[in-house]
């Protein structure tokens, strides 16, 4: 069939439904004007590997899928404009071609007639989804004087198959579309445009003073508050002290404001512990009070200007500047909708960072998989695909990073079966500020000014529901939580913000995230109190419900308090960002929302922050006793290759890649480097522009979701000496570390996981101080819980992300990414032999062997100044540490990234080659230099040189380069050679 | 006085301060102005000596990458910019900016057709590459020699960060022919001990060229050679420290491309400091 042959079977057979139009559009009628639905159809269609791909993991027998785009708009169009639409926005001027494929809907819209084995799919998103692609067609047809009311992008998929009605609605649900975002339809979808997404309904008083705590329990559940008995009990004897009843928008502002996601009540319970024979051994008042800012009060580090108080830590930098720094988490909504979930949990640290008033430079991200080998239909209902699940969140963290203009320079990738429920997502920024200039003090008279997107019926409830438990239904009672993001909208309230901030033009600034206008003016009018008109907010569509407009977490928004505000609009203008006064600071104390005439909330400031009672709860212990460990016996070069292509160890070089880590030009250590660019490294180090240019900041991640399970003390310590190796190689002095903390953990009212979450924190805790490194921010997620159909609860493994961040202060020294140059020496800093419980050798070998996992180990702290010293001296050409598979996988991962051999004199044992532990570095040194670093560091250990074959030896297990490569990157089977 | 560079923004521009510095270190005034302001009229392209299209996401890259910007280029300014041309001011336009330009018909020029289209890989990808600079028309015509390229001697390293960057065009070998191709994808041997080689055609062309481009072209020059686009990302090396070989290598700085463009219009480059 020619290109024109197929074009016209295409035509007639996808777009049976529009026959007047393609008349028309064949020149044989002229229509007039008449205001109508029409979609356009664009080919040629794409071939969709990764979709056929997925398809087959369902045993779909499906051969072929190709994707069209289609664009449904409303306008008053002739044929001629419909072409100019077509020819100027859609098409390509080589290879592509469009038709109108849908008359007005008016009409009954028929079913594609199919060819045999020939079926068509439609996605589209739900009408007040963020859909850039519709709101840039309406104003560029606009901007060309044509009238076109709405349009909206969706996709047209040709199947090729032998299916059943049965399987054309899995491939749909579990191949093509997601429920939460989007619409689909065989044959023709009908457009939804998001004026039809209105639905009002006015505030309502819940009568609450006369329930008892059942009836409160079900008040509770039936709007999923996510409150504890106790405080709903509060909160009705505040009302019934005021003699009335509270609003549907004040009890969710208090469920909200209250909420964990908001208020980490977990982490500042009272917690009793009991050993697991019920005695009680301990209690905890606060383990944020306790252990994370207690650490920080301990080291009490000059150069933290802010720890824990506001979005983000902020820390000196050099003279003239500060950074800020922040991570957090996006589990929930990246289970629901990965693309979505991890896109807008990027927005949302960065606009941590901006409620600081820095600017945001640099880009973390942390992701968390499942078992990607399961047979879809061992998938609990309600669970995604883990790879549909892997695609969307890199996808997502890619869109946006790359959208806002900012690198994303360091992160990491973990896999354990129990992400397959619950995939983690951690996102973090790095931000610049000149010293002392992020004020935060509101005053009395100061207006409020919300900038960026308008408010929609997206993302409400997103601070309750995620903090709450997940299960099958999940998608469907909470999927209004779940966003997609607008980083074009992002980046200029970048560009606003930096602005304002320069001009100082605003006395407090905070994000909107969580909880929409709720959190943000609830908290920044925590001592003064305001008053806000919903009437001026912003809103994408009429019939929202005041509640919704108040708690919407319509993305890419935030709020100042400003004297004067007028300024500010016109920065907002000239950067193209919305902008609205929508209310006064008044001093009063009263947080007072109306709606017009009505008053939606008036609550007093201090019950909203202070009237919650503090969560009592309990604790069982971990038991961290191990069975002995008995000698193993394996083919330790077949084990070594096995634990390369490890998921959790595996190049991450294909995810990087998609994401740009060199805007901003100050990128100095890459994620990935060498000669050939393909060696991870350890900690990725930025020189922020604008500053002097002699100083970076190196980032480092620890992460660990195995030694969680055994021993949560001994956990925390690894995975802060992890991050701390990290940023020692990248240069970093760790005489001025900061650290981050994010938890994810399971119910905490669950004993035995909030018992483990107690000894985790302690340990976090006792590194920090023994580290000399304050914790300055961080984030818990807790509730990572799946709720199977049976009630059986499915908790997501105990993991601590780490974030260090340290200061470059000679970026000549900073090691290179792989070893350098054969002849060098290479040298072994911490003990030669580790520990094998909880290894990834056991995780590749498929159980536990036992035996002790790696233990806290104070000596580590000299090591990492010996080795800090080492390359401030300019001794150290390159540098590795070791880490998950221990001295094998780091040799053979140092090689590879270097391009060059090894050859290291090591007895053959497993805990010599495999085994864990903190505090250990693989260093390269010129021959010449040896003598002074064994002077700087007397315990090191030679343990060989580099050579130039491409092999790598550890005593009898020799590898070559290309067989390491070839695992590496994922592609080793277990069982047979490369 | 240094000659003042205009480097225009489209909502989701983002690289328009890395290409500010480039010229700042090579020795112009870049001013960066929002599309809606030179629309306004406050400022116009004549005001200008050099005029730069900056990368980033111009409208979210909805609808594809530059067009919306391109369509704003031709719709709002395409006088203006015809008088640049005319008037021999030189244009750059990187990756988004190379986009808008082929999409308002800027480049390769009048008579010939081109797109970026998706990169073979069909994702967005950032790496280093190196560029050569093209060999120019033939010898005896002069006019039409790319100002930005014509005194560049050996490759260029910088990274690419793009997910539609793969151009096509159904006359490549008319733009041979006129010296248009201004700069290619080379690749650094690995047995040959660092020497520039061709890239070979098939699958061994990745990743040295990114994006499945025919010919190897990373950037064409309009037949006036005042016009340059390219795909690359000069602006982010012109820093020694931003190579990420940092102690294995060096060379390759890409702040002759910007000094080009600055002395074409009587300016002069900068000190060295590479």
């Amino acid at each position: 069939m020619t290109v024109a042959e197929k074009s016209d079977f295409l035509w007639k057979v996808l777009c049976p439904g529009a026959g007047w139009l393609l008349r028309a559009h064949a020149g044989r009628v002229t229509t007039q004007q008449v205001e109508q639905d029409i979609g356009i159809l664009v080919g040629p269609g794409q071939t969709q590997a990764d979709a056929l791909k997925r398809a087959h993991r369902f045993a779909l027998p499906v051969t072929q899928i190709e994707a069209y785009r289609i664009v449904h708009l409303r306008g008053t169009l002739g044929v001629q404009e419909i072409e100019t639409l077509a020819e100027t926005l859609l098409v390509d001027p080589i290879g592509q071609w469009w038709r109108v494929c849908r008359g007005n809907t008016r009409d009954p819209v028929q079913e594609p007639e199919l060819e045999s084995g020939r079926i068509v799919i439609e996605t589209g998103l739900r009408p007040g989804v963020t859909d850039r692609e519709g709101v840039e067609f309406v104003r560029a047809s606009r901007q060309m004087g044509l009238k076109v009311e709405f349009a909206t992008v969706a996709t047209r998929w040709q199947i090729q198959g032998d299916l059943t009605e049965d399987q054309v609605h899995e491939l749909a649900n579990r191949v093509l579309h997601n429920e939460v975002v989007e619409r689909w339809a065989t044959g023709a979808l009908a457009p939804a445009f998001a004026d039809q997404a209105a639905r009002p309904e006015p505030t309502l008083v819940l009568d609450i003073g006369g329930l008892d705590p059942d009836g409160l329990s079900e008040l509770n559940q039936a709007r999923r508050l996510g409150l504890d008995a106790a405080e709903l009990v509060v909160i009705r004897d505040h009302f019934k002290g005021l003699g009335r009843n509270p609003t549907d928008a004040e009890l969710e502002t208090l469920a909200q404001t209250w909420s964990e996601h908001c208020a980490h009540k977990t982490f500042g319970a009272h917690i009793t512990v009991q050993s697991k024979e019920g005695e009680e051994i301990g209690a905890v008042d606060s383990m944020m009070g306790t252990f994370l800012r207690a650490a920080t009060d301990t080291v009490a580090a000059p150069w933290v200007q802010s720890a824990f108080v506001d979005n983000a830590g902020i820390l000196s930098f050099e003279d003239g500047w500060e950074v800020a720094i922040k991570a957090e988490t996006h589990n929930h909504p990246s289970a629901l909708e990965p693309f979505g979930g991890s896109n807008t949990g990027v927005g949302g640290v960065v606009r941590d960072i901006l409620g600081v008033s820095a600017k945001p430079i640099a880009i973390t991200d942390i992701l968390c998989f499942g078992d990607e080998n399961l047979s879809p239909h061992e998938l609990p209902p309600g669970v995604l695909n883990p790879s549909r699940v892997r695609e969307g969140v890199i996808a997502g963290v890619g869109d946006y990073g790359n959208k806002i203009g900012v690198p994303t320079i360091a992160g990491a990738v973990l896999h354990d079966p129990s992400y397959t429920t619950t995939p983690l997502v951690f996102a973090g920024c790095l931000g610049l500020l000149p010293s002392g200039s992020n004020p935060t003090k509101a005053q009395p008279g100061d207006s409020i000014v919300v900038f960026g997107g308008a408010v929609g019926r997206d993302g409400v409830g997103g601070a309750t529901f995620s903090s709450q438990t997940m299960g099958a239904e999940t998608a469907e009672v909470a999927g209004s939580s779940v966003q997609i993001g607008d980083p074009i909208v992002e980046k200029g309230l970048i560009d606003v913000m930096v602005a304002a901030r320069e001009a100082k033009l605003y006395t407090a600034v905070t994000d909107c995230g969580a909880g929409g206008l709720s959190s943000a003016v609830g908290e920044m009018a925590e001592e003064l109190g305001a008053e806000v008109e919903l009437g001026l907010v912003p809103r994408k569509y009429p019939g929202l419900a005041p509640w919704e407009v108040w708690l919407s977490e319509a993305q890419e928004r935030m709020v100042v308090a400003a004297p004067d505000p007028e300024p500010l609009l016109a920065l907002a203008q000239r950067w193209g960002v919305g902008a609205a006064v929508i209310g006064t600071f008044t001093g009063n104390g009263r947080l007072v929302v109306r709606d017009g005439e009505d008053v939606v909330i008036d609550l007093d400031c201090r019950f909203l922050h202070d009237g919650r009672p503090q969560r009592q709860m309990m604790a069982i212990a971990p038991d961290t006793s191990r069975p002995e460990r008995s000698p193993l016996r394996e083919d330790w070069t077949e084990v070594l290759l096995r634990l390369l292509a490890h998921p959790s160890i595996r190049s991450n070089e294909d995810i990087v890649r998609t994401f740009d880590h060199e805007i901003l030009g100050g990128t100095l250590v890459r994620p990935y480097g060498g000669p050939k660019g393909q060696g991870a490294a350890d900690g990725t180090v930025i020189v922020p522009p604008g500053t002097s240019g002699t100083r970076g900041v190196a980032i480092g991640i620890g992460v660990n979701c195995v030694l969680g399970r055994y021993n949560p003390n001994a956990m925390a310590w690894s995975v802060v000496d992890e991050a701390v190796r990290n940023v020692v190689i990248a240069g970093a002095d760790p005489a001025e570390l900061s650290l981050l903390d994010n938890f994810s953990w399971g119910d905490p009212t669950d004993q035995q996981t909030l018992g483990g979450l107690v000894e985790a924190v302690r340990g976090c805790h006792d590194a920090a101080v023994a580290f000399g490194a304050p914790f300055v921010s961080g984030k818990d997620s807790l509730y990572n819980v799946f709720v199977h159909p049976d009630g059986s609860p499915d908790p997501v493994a105990p993991t601590l992300v780490i974030t260090a961040m340290g200061i470059v202060k000679n970026l000549g020294v900073v090691p290179l990414t792989g070893v350098v140059e054969p002849g060098n020496d290479v040298w072994l800093i911490g003990p030669l032999v580790g520990s094998l419980g909880g290894s990834h050798l056991d995780a590749v070998l498929g159980r536990d062997y036992g035996g002790q996992v790696p233990g806290v180990d104070p000596d580590t702290v000299r090591r990492h100044h010996q080795v800090a010293q080492a390359i401030a001296t300019g001794l150290i050409r390159s540098a590795h540490d070791l880490s998950e598979g221990g001295l094998a996988v780091a040799a053979a991962e140092w090689a590879l990234a270097g391009d060059l051999g090894l050859a290291l004199e090591v007895p053959g044992s497993a805990e010599v080659l495999f085994g864990e532990g903190p505090g250990r570095y693989l260093l390269e040194v010129v021959p010449e230099d040896s003598l002074k670093l064994q002077a700087l560091i007397p315990e090191a250990q030679n343990l060989g040189v580099v050579h130039g074959d491409p092999l790598v030896a550890l005593g009898d297990l020799v590898v070559e380069l290309g067989e390491i490569d070839h695992a590496w990157r994922g592609h080793h089977q277990a069982g047979g050679k490369a | 006085m240094k000659p003042r560079v205009l480097i225009p923004l489209a909502l989701g521009t983002n690289r328009d301060a890395d290409l500010g510095t480039a010229f700042e270190l090579a020795g112009a005034d870049p001013i960066l102005v929002p599309l809606s302001e030179l629309r306004a009229g406050k400022t116009r392209m004549n005001d200008f000596e050099i005029l730069a299209i900056p990368g980033g996401f111009s409208y979210g890259d909805a609808l594809g990458a530059g067009r919306l910007f391109g369509l704003d280029l031709m719709g709002w300014f395409g006088d203006q910019l015809h008088e640049a041309v005319a008037a021999g001011k030189p244009i750059i336009g990187i990756c988004n900016g190379f986009q808008a330009l082929v999409r308002a018909g800027l480049l390769p020029g009048p008579g010939h057709r081109a797109v970026l289209g998706s990169n073979r890989s069909s994702r967005f990808e950032c790496r280093w590459v190196t560029l050569e600079p093209g060999s120019g028309p033939p010898k005896d015509q002069v006019p039409g020699r790319c100002l930005w390229t014509e005194s560049l001697r050996g490759p260029l390293r910088c990274p690419v960060a793009h997910g539609e960057g793969r151009f096509v065009s159904d006359d490549l070998d008319a733009l041979v022919q006129t010296g248009q191709i201004a700069l290619r994808y080379v690749r650094v041997g690995t047995s040959t001990g660092g020497i520039i080689e061709e890239i070979p055609p098939g699958p061994d062309s990745y990743p040295h060229n990114p994006n499945g481009s025919v010919g190897n072209v990373a950037g064409v020059c309009d037949s006036t050679g005042q016009v340059l686009g390219l795909m690359p990302h000069p602006e982010n090396h012109v820093f020694a420290r931003q190579d990420p070989q940092r102690g294995r290598s060096s060379g390759g700085s890409c702040l002759p491309l910007f000094e080009a463009g600055v002395v074409a219009v009587g300016g002069k480059a900068r000190m060295k400091i590479m």
